[in-house]
């Protein structure tokens, strides 16, 4: 087992709650001992850069830091989402070309009893964990149900592949990482010219035009080739594919249906391991036709599981909600928050 | 786009180009700018965007505040980096694009708020529980700006509650004090600067 600092974000939690169970399947059959950092707070998504410099930054310094202090035997950083992993890249890299900013952030970290030293950690994306420290030998000897015959679209996104600080990246538009991880797993991957391609990120929650024409683009492009299905390396990708699907189709009156599973989902499903356990079920479009089509059955929910998740639902609702007041300032006084 | 031409003899407001070269983390080498129009041709928010990348920084360039301040083009930005992977002269376009959505929000010169309140909120949570917070991003925002949707939004909301993808309760971290402290901290540094 090989050790690494994982911070998880937010999302693996909550809507790429497939990615986080998938990921935790895995994890042991590749080797890797994944060390969530303690009490990590969110990165801040593509949200907070563009309200105000200094905070983004601290808000992604404190994980740093955290990272650093958590350090042991290891100083590589994993991260699955690829908003994540940037912004922690980013802040790395951001710390360490600009004095003022490094200056900045650790006046803001030492109030909290944290401090960052740029460099002092490495960040990385899970998928180029996993083909450059794994390695595709280790993933090919693991395989145990090859997904021979399913066809798959590779969709890699923006952020893993750019603006690669580290120069990990060979090919920034059309780098074939993934291609050959899913073709290691037996599945037939399409030639998709939209690998790079956005989702449009927040954009489903600005602009229905734009954010529905991106994600329309990329099914577009997957069904043309033949795709079964599409694979994410990101929860923010997985989600506009999948959960904004069914309101883009209202929206242009069109009926794809187009799933799309996490590369982690499709690993576990080529060593063997059961759907379920690989959070296979919780997309919105369903994938289980597709996979049927390679002979994996995906079992409907339980009358137990059902029963269970809708006692654990009634539970939640009973907890007080906060909601939130939406300030007309920054900084402007906030209201008490109402039940 | 009509860019009124200001006179031959009149010299260029350099300062609203320093003062956005300013505003960035790190250098973004707008100077160098040689209006090749890259950025424009790669960027999957173009054809949305009030002025392309080139065009907006031809107004920066030029001194058109108000212009630039209320173009929508930093706020349709996705922050995709295509164009920062392909501009010829590695200017760090998304981050001048990020430096232009902090200085709209100041002047409160943002034409159409929904990207930019969507942020906000979307910091709101984050501030208040160290964690991002879906229903209490989402619901607020879409009574805000997106009532319309409602319908074609509602079964995804429930879709993603009945496949367990929606905590109800937001996640607090046990740090939370501390990293107000640090958050108000970094606030007044920025104002400082």
């Amino acid at each position: 087992m090989t050790r690494y600092l994982y911070y998880p974000g937010c999302s693996m939690d909550a809507s790429a709650r497939a990615y986080q169970e998938s990921l935790a399947a895995i994890a042991p059959v590749l080797g890797l001992d994944l060390a969530e950092l303690d009490d990590w707070n969110c990165c801040g998504a593509t949200e907070y850069f563009g309200l105000s410099r200094t905070p983004a930054y601290a808000l992604v310094g404190r994980n740093l830091a955290i990272a650093a202090d958590q350090a042991d035997g290891t100083r590589t950083l994993v991260a699955p989402c690829s908003a994540c992993f940037l912004n922690l890249a980013r802040t790395d890299h951001a710390m360490a070309e600009s004095p003022v900013l490094r200056r900045d952030v650790n006046a803001s970290l030492e109030v909290g009893g944290f401090h960052y030293d740029p460099g002092a950690i490495t960040v990385r994306h899970l998928l180029e964990v996993i083909m450059n420290e794994v390695g595709l030998a280790r993933v090919s000897g693991a395989v145990s149900r090859p997904l021979t015959g399913l066809r798959v679209a590779p969709y890699l996104g923006c952020m893993v592949p750019r603006p690669d600080y580290a120069s990990l990246w060979i090919r920034h538009e059309q780098p074939r990482d993934l291609d050959r991880l899913l073709a290691t797993l037996g599945a037939d991957v399409v030639d998709y010219p939209l690998t790079t391609e956005c989702c449009g990120g927040h954009m489903a929650q600005i602009s229905t035009e734009l954010g529905f024409g991106l994600i329309r683009r990329l099914i577009v492009a997957a069904e043309a080739r033949g795709a079964d299905l599409m694979v994410a390396v990101c929860p923010m990708c997985q989600m506009n594919i999948d959960a904004f699907q069914g309101e883009m189709n209202r929206h242009f009156r069109t009926s794809h249906h187009m799933p799309i599973l996490f590369f982690t989902q499709l690993m576990g499903l080529a060593f063997g391991q059961e759907p379920t356990r690989l959070g296979i079920g919780r997309e919105l479009v369903d994938a289980s036709r597709a996979l049927a089509r390679v002979g994996i059955e995906v079992p409907p929910p339980s009358e137990d599981e059902l029963k269970a998740a809708q006692r654990e639902e009634a539970h939640r609702r009973k907890q007080a909600l906060p909601m939130p007041h939406l300030d007309d300032a920054p900084g402007a006084e906030r209201q008490e928050v109402r039940r | 786009m009509v860019v009124e031409h200001s006179g031959a003899d009149a010299a260029p407001d350099s300062a609203f180009l320093e003062e956005v070269m300013g505003a960035t983390a790190v250098p973004s080498r707008l100077d160098h700018c040689i209006q090749c129009g890259t950025c424009g041709g790669s960027c999957p928010s173009g054809p949305e965007m009030d002025h392309t990348p080139r065009q907006l920084f031809a107004l920066i360039r030029a001194g058109r505040r108000d212009a630039v301040l209320s173009s929508n083009a930093p706020w349709m930005c996705v922050s995709c980096y295509y164009c920062v992977v392909r501009c010829p002269q590695a200017i760090q376009i998304t981050d001048v694009m990020y430096a232009l959505k902090t200085m709209a929000t100041r002047a409160h010169a943002a034409g159409d708020r929904t990207a930019s309140d969507f942020s906000r909120l979307f910091i709101w949570n984050v501030e208040h529980f160290g964690r991002s917070y879906e229903v209490g991003l989402v619901g607020p925002h879409y009574l805000r700006h997106h009532l319309g949707r409602l319908p074609g939004v509602a079964p995804m909301g429930i879709g993603l509650l009945a496949k367990g993808r929606i905590p109800l309760a937001p996640a607090r971290i046990k740090g939370l004090a501390g990293l107000h402290a640090i958050l108000a901290r970094a606030a007044e540094l920025e104002a400082a600067r």
